[in-house]
């Protein structure tokens, strides 16, 4: 069985880790240097991506999550999939760049913008998208592939091994996407 | 009740905010501070706790100009505190953008009969409980996240210890009842027996538990969260600290590292002198806070 590390700084990493497991995975919550080493995948949860920048900073994890997403993959959720950018806005932040994709922070307004809505997979059915004070992904380079849009714009979308949503799969009953994740392992 | 959609984007923005620290702020510089710090959320109000029971008279919500600087100066979620019951307090919060409502037992209280009707609203509410009861009684009036009150403003983790171990047992205690006793409960309780049966077969609230009120030091973080608490609010103990940048990383540190003696003692390091706070077996009851609301 496969080991899924949850970034567990600050944010929903328990309702990742429960997604994971209920996929078929094994999660662990990871907070340092040594559990990161222990895993076969990583998920960057959703929460304050800007408390999670200070913690990876205050620790020094920065760099040795980098490395890791330069061999293994990276699944980032809302907060998650800003730390993955490439370019973050609204307002700048600094960012993994693992991806090649530029993100808007609270691209939707405040927390009354947040909604529900439903996704169309491309002839794979619907998928019930949660977001909250969600991101808008504004810009995807050439070789991202882009698995679900909302009003036009990428909500989904991977790029080799590494995956993000700007939405929150952990808080709905569908496993598709931790499944799709655990597949890239 | 709770899995309506609207419900669950309410809840969902609590969960977002699990292991966290939420700083209460007076100012704009103040909650750039806090942002700065790694602060996940940031409570605007007219004045801190302690300065509320030093000086005494209403407070109300905060003033309009000062929570639009705020919104602007930081990117992460702004809570803003509306006085128990007060409903158009609240609405006009809800109006003018805030990510969640505290309605709560700092501020005077405008209604000592009546909660808001939580449930009408867009914007989430977080409530303060003292007990299962309370807290039951708020989650079926539209509350979308708990926190144990404490004792705000006097830097004293007492209460705060008192609260979250009560509800915490309280909830144990339900999960070994039979069904014809946990009606008796729901009435011992004063809480809808709907929701008494939840926590009984989950052993935990339908909605995020936090923490607040005396938290002064990592420390106390590392306690409430230890006992029970999925992230903590901090009033008075960092603005009303020496070092209010130092402490303000120190609690964000703890909150993540609750478990580990390791880092906590880091945060600990070079952290100036905490609030003075209060001993609160020597407060007289009608300053408490506390017993506002019920």
């Amino acid at each position: 069985m496969k080991t899924v590390g949850i970034l567990a700084l600050q944010g929903d990493f328990e309702a990742h880790a429960k997604a994971i497991e209920k996929a078929g995975g094994r999660a662990i919550e990871v907070r340092t240097r040594e559990e990161m080493s222990r895993c076969d995948g990583l998920i960057l949860p959703g929460g304050e991506s800007s408390t999670m920048l200070k913690l990876l900073e205050y620790e020094n994890l920065l760099d040795p999550l980098r490395a890791f997403g330069e061999r293994k993959p990276i699944y980032g959720t809302c907060a998650g999939a800003i730390l993955l950018a490439k370019e973050v806005t609204h307002p700048a932040q600094l960012s993994l760049g693992l991806m090649d994709i530029d993100v808007e922070r609270n691209g939707y307004g405040r927390q009354i913008d947040s909604r529900i809505a439903k996704l169309d997979l491309n002839g794979d059915g619907t998928f019930e998208a949660v977001f909250i004070r969600a991101p808008i992904i504004r810009r995807v380079g050439g070789d991202v592939r882009v698995l679900a849009k909302y009003n036009g714009d990428p909500v989904w979308a991977e790029q080799g091994r590494h995956m993000v949503t700007t939405f929150h799969p952990e808080l709905s009953d569908d496993g598709r996407v931790h499944r799709r994740f655990l597949e890239k392992l | 009740m709770y899995l309506s959609e609207e419900f669950r984007l309410k809840v969902g923005l609590a969960e977002m905010l699990k292991g966290g620290v939420i700083m209460d702020v007076t100012n704009a510089e103040q909650a750039r501070i806090a942002e700065q710090a790694g602060a996940s959320a940031v409570m605007a109000l007219e004045r801190v706790p302690s300065d509320i029971r030093k000086e005494g008279g209403v407070a109300r919500m905060a003033n309009i100009r000062i929570m639009r600087d705020i919104m602007k100066t930081v990117s992460i979620p702004v809570m803003a505190k509306a006085r128990i019951g007060h409903f158009t307090e609240a609405l006009i919060l809800q109006e003018m953008g805030a990510d969640y409502i505290d309605e709560s037992e700092v501020l005077t209280p405008a209604d000592e009969e009546h909660h808001i009707d939580k449930k009408t609203y867009k914007v989430p509410f977080v409530c303060g409980a003292r007990n299962l009861g309370e807290a039951l009684r708020r989650i079926a009036e539209g509350a979308a996240m708990i926190r144990t009150k404490g004792e705000a403003g006097s830097g004293n983790i007492v209460e705060a210890v008192r609260h979250i171990r009560t509800i915490v047992k309280e909830m144990r205690h339900l999960t070994i009842l039979g069904k014809e006793e946990l009606v008796h409960e729901a009435k011992n309780l004063g809480a809808p027996l709907e929701l008494v049966e939840w926590v009984a077969a989950n052993g935990k609230l339908p909605v995020p538990n936090f923490s607040a009120g005396g938290i002064a030091t990592p420390a106390d973080v590392a306690l409430v969260m230890q006992l029970g608490a999925e992230a903590v609010f901090v009033g008075s103990g960092i603005f009303k600290s020496e070092d209010p940048e130092a402490r303000a990383k120190a609690v964000v540190k703890a909150a993540t590292y609750y478990k580990d003696p390791i880092k906590l003692l880091e945060a600990c390091e070079d952290l100036g002198e905490p609030m003075r706070g209060l001993d609160v077996s020597n407060l007289p009851e009608a300053e408490l806070m506390q017993t506002r609301g019920w």
